[in-house]
């Protein structure tokens, strides 16, 4: 057998899984779509004495809309959940146009939301959507709840503001803005491979076609999501056009931290986020102006 | 003594039972414990698609998931497909007359990956078909008759 021997428990409540992490605690490991974990554990690169699975918790698979216009997502909803979610493509069109990205149609059908934000992995997609999109993260242990801002809550490679007695069970999104486009891109050698680096942008503009305010934040070119707030003080104020775009993107590039690897050095990551930065403000400017013109 | 667990689960239909080490993953229990050795164990870290089973309906790759998760559930293996020993299933009828595979390794994982595919996508792109097929790696092929062969099953599943 591949992984190392471990003691499993599924519950089926939060509460017994909340109470099961408190009574192992650090010597146990939450098993939620398993697509990262398991594959370690197969490596033996993880060995966790225990594992409580929460897969058995249909209460953490929900897609909520709130009365403000935003999203609620449980902990534990798959990938493909939120894929096909026609909530999701109204009100977050940013996370909507990002989950195609994220592995494989079956790698989807199992990975969950939670799971993907819980590991970290600073090559994945969907902690570089929550920072952009100011997501917050509902902790649970079995004493009480906290909420953190998605920024605040990546801390280093594979490293968050989780403690092993937490789940995370619920990300709230909130309304995305009306003036508002977007963009996602990313690069990678094959489809479905972690990307080299990628960008999710989005800008919003004001009636007369300034930029009102402006975001992008970086996947795979640091530890953790990379925010590029000074390419975002560049833009805010300013008219939108192509030179303005190239500007903020090599200030963006400057910004990052790639590490390179042997599939790419940190020059050319660098080269490819400003390229990527300069289509996503493009991209998200059009779609921005297009709203504008059809509200 | 490590701890075994009760595991019940229907596969292609029929129910199997038995008690397992936590840690035995699905391929492993479909291949060693049910006997079914259609699916093929490839890279045992979920990137290149061989194990893909459905569970519940919807592929999955068998390699990283425990057999135990599987409880209660349902998995359909490249065994469940043919209706009979003397035909084939739509799917693997398009493999067979369009060349879609070569030493067939990877060809139970593509099987499972395109049936669901092709049921809710009867008429399907040959981009649709690269992209639902992303998730499964052929040495062989080239891929190209594998598209064929997806086009192919799709007229025939009409």
């Amino acid at each position: 057998m591949k992984p190392a021997p471990f003691h499993f428990v599924a519950p089926d409540s939060l509460e017994a899984a909340l109470e099961a992490l408190q009574q192992h605690g650090g010597e146990a490991k939450v098993l939620a779509g398993g697509q990262s974990l398991i594959p370690a554990m197969n490596f033996r690169v993880m060995q966790p004495a225990v594992l409580v699975d929460l897969n058995r918790i249909k209460a953490l698979q929900f897609i909520r809309p709130t009365d403000e216009g935003g999203l609620r997502i449980g902990g534990m909803t798959r990938h493909s959940a939120v894929e096909h979610a026609i909530v999701v493509a109204d009100r977050a069109p940013l996370l909507h146009e990002t989950m195609p990205h994220i592995a494989h149609p079956q790698i989807r059908n199992r990975g969950t939301i939670g799971g993907s934000l819980a590991h970290a992995d600073p090559a994945a997609e969907l902690p570089v959507i929550a920072v952009a999109l100011g997501a917050r993260l509902k902790l649970e242990r079995a004493s009480g709840e906290r909420w953190v801002e998605a920024q605040d809550f990546f801390q280093f490679l594979f490293t968050t503001d989780l403690q092993p007695d937490e789940v995370l069970t619920e990300i709230e999104i909130p309304p995305f803005p009306d003036d508002a486009g977007w963009a996602f891109i990313e690069f990678a050698r094959r489809k479905g491979d972690y990307a080299l680096a990628g960008v999710a942008t989005w800008l919003r503009l004001d009636p007369e076609g300034r930029i009102r305010e402006a975001r992008l934040v970086f996947l795979n070119v640091g530890d953790i999501p990379v925010n590029a707030t000074h390419a975002a003080e560049i833009l805010q104020g300013e008219r939108p056009d192509a030179s303005l775009f190239k500007t903020a993107a090599k200030t963006a590039a400057r910004e990052i931290e790639p590490a390179g690897s042997v599939h790419a050095s940190p020059d050319y990551q660098r080269h490819l986020a400003r390229v990527l930065a300069d289509r996503s403000l493009e991209l998200a400017w059009q779609r921005a102006a297009s709203r504008q013109n059809h509200a | 003594m490590r701890d075994k667990l009760q595991v019940s689960l229907q596969i292609n239909g029929a129910l199997v039972q038995k008690q397992v080490e936590p840690r035995l993953l699905l391929v492993d229990f479909i291949r060693q414990e049910a006997g079914l050795t259609g699916t093929h164990v490839g890279c045992e870290h979920g990137v290149c698609g061989a194990c893909t089973v459905l569970f519940d309906g919807a592929p999955v790759r068998s390699c990283i998931m425990f057999a135990v998760q599987a409880d209660g559930h349902e998995i359909t293996t490249v065994e469940g497909l043919a209706q009979s020993d003397s035909e084939l299933h739509p799917i693997q009828q398009g493999f067979w007359e369009a060349h879609g595979l070569q030493c067939g390794f990877c060809t139970p994982g593509f099987l499972m990956t395109l049936v669901p595919f092709l049921e809710t996508n009867p008429d399907p792109t040959e981009a649709e078909i690269r992209e639902a097929i992303s998730g499964n790696l052929c040495r062989c092929t080239g891929y190209q008759h594998i598209v064929q062969a997806v086009q192919k099953a799709a007229q025939l599943m009409k």
